[in-house]
């Protein structure tokens, strides 16, 4: 970088307002839709460990595994099958979001006090409507506290993807490095940073909103 | 199934070929230098983020500034973070591997932390009342029922820290990464398997390492509560 290249442009960043906006869109649907894939499997996988607990220690273990295995090496494993698309990137991050939603699913079940269980079963709820009207509204706030890491490793992790073309606003920061022009990588940053950031605040109003009576509680979290 | 063995073979037939075990561009010298820039950034983030997480667990103060921290970091694109380093300060290895440390301190910190203060209030009343010094408190009984917690910070941020330094292949620097990256750019797919197959790996020897370390240094005691978690 020359000397004189101040660390920010702002002109540049106001030049590009209308790209930056279409990338963040994309950057938010590779970021958030992983979660929602990694949720779908999540509930049903943490309800089967939940019931049965000898499934939960190799669940975990393999979501454990899959998850230390760095970014960039899982993309590259996929291209193979699925291209330089962006289910390439999206693939890998659901099975990221593995290692932290099932273990707050199956907490969020064994968070359900006794008592409640047995009143909705001597009230007549079978097991499966007993989990889904009972105990996965209780399960709520541990799940959603799961939901929050999830969303915000997935929302920073998907710069990487840039490396096979599809990394949302990490364009900006391979642009950047090869322009040697550091604004917009710093653009880059701070906007995934805020989409992470707002994402998260999003998530705990939801929660307020989907558990009212844990409104005092919830602080502690 | 075919289309795998063929992968399994492609990847067998680069990791056999000899060339792939000599010189600067061979695995055991990429290997050495991503254990370095590994190694070295985890010394140091542990040092700071285990000082920073027994102090603010045993004394309760900064809580706030620690739970910050770590949200805050986790919302960071490490990916953008390394580059913007290279990018400001050149391609040397010193910038980047403070960046690496910055990465990995907020994982063991506030697991450190969260280990401390989840000590059983009782426990550390009854080893005050027992005589022993705050020293002794924090060393003899805090630490020990934290090492579940402590550990699982350390290994986070060692997944993190091995995951980053392969991207940080891409704008210059050494290490496994640099096999993907290179391939990527030569359009040699050999090339990018075959040193994802070597990432792969070291993340799994990682694993297995803190499992292990795990078994040995917990207290028994301990054992049955930290396979839960």
């Amino acid at each position: 970088m020359s000397d004189d290249e101040p660390l920010i442009r702002w002109q540049w960043i106001g030049d590009h307002a209308a790209e930056l906006a279409d990338y963040t869109g994309i950057h938010l649907r590779l970021g958030l839709l992983p979660v929602l894939f990694g949720l779908i499997i999540s509930i049903p996988l943490g309800i089967l460990c939940h019931r049965w607990r000898w499934l939960y220690p190799p669940v975990l273990t393999v979501a454990n595994i899959l998850y230390s295995i760095p970014s960039l090496a899982l993309f590259m494993i996929f291209v193979r099958y699925t291209g330089l698309t962006e289910r390439t990137v999206m693939i890998p991050l659901t099975l990221y979001t593995l290692s932290v939603l099932v273990p707050n699913v199956v907490d969020g079940l064994a968070s359900v006090p006794e008592p409640v269980r047995l009143a909705a079963t001597a009230m007549g709820f079978g097991a499966i409507r007993r989990v889904v009207q009972v105990e996965l509204p209780i399960a709520v706030p541990v799940v959603i506290a799961g939901v929050r890491v999830a969303a915000v490793s997935s929302i920073s992790l998907v710069a990487v993807g840039q490396l096979i073309g599809q990394g949302g606003l990490g364009y900006y920061i391979t642009r950047g490095l090869q322009l040697d022009f550091p604004t917009p990588i710093i653009t880059a940053i701070v906007l995934i940073m805020l989409l992470a950031l707002a994402t998260d605040a999003l998530l705990v109003l939801a929660q307020r909103l989907l558990t009212p009576w844990s409104r005092n509680k919830v602080r502690a979290s | 199934m075919n289309d795998f063995l063929n992968q399994v073979r492609l990847v067998w037939d680069w990791l056999t070929s000899s060339q792939q075990w000599h010189g600067d561009d061979g695995i055991p010298h990429r290997l050495i230098e991503h254990l370095t820039y590994s190694g070295i950034s985890l010394f140091f983030a542990a040092l700071i983020g285990l000082a920073f997480g027994l102090l603010v667990g045993h004394t309760g103060r900064g809580a706030f500034a620690v739970a910050t921290v770590a949200n805050l970091a986790r919302a960071i694109p490490t990916f953008g973070l390394v580059v913007l380093v290279v990018t400001l300060a050149g391609l040397s290895t010193t910038p980047v591997l403070i960046a690496l440390v910055a990465l990995a301190v907020p994982p063991i910190l506030i697991n450190t932390y969260e280990g401390v203060r989840g000590v059983d209030p009782d426990t550390r009343d009854a080893a005050r009342g027992v005589g022993m010094t705050e020293w002794e408190v924090l060393l003899r009984v805090e630490v020990p029922m934290a090492l579940p917690l402590i550990l699982l910070g350390l290994r986070i941020a060692a997944i993190q820290v091995v995951a980053t330094a392969t991207v940080a292949a891409y704008p210059g620097l050494g290490g496994l990464g640099r096999f993907i990256v290179d391939g990527l750019s030569r359009n040699d797919y050999e090339l990018v398997i075959g040193g994802s197959t070597v990432v792969v790996a070291l993340a799994l020897v990682v694993q297995v390492a803190f499992t292990a370390l795990r078994r040995v240094i917990v207290s028994p005691g301990l054992q049955v509560a930290a396979s839960k978690s």
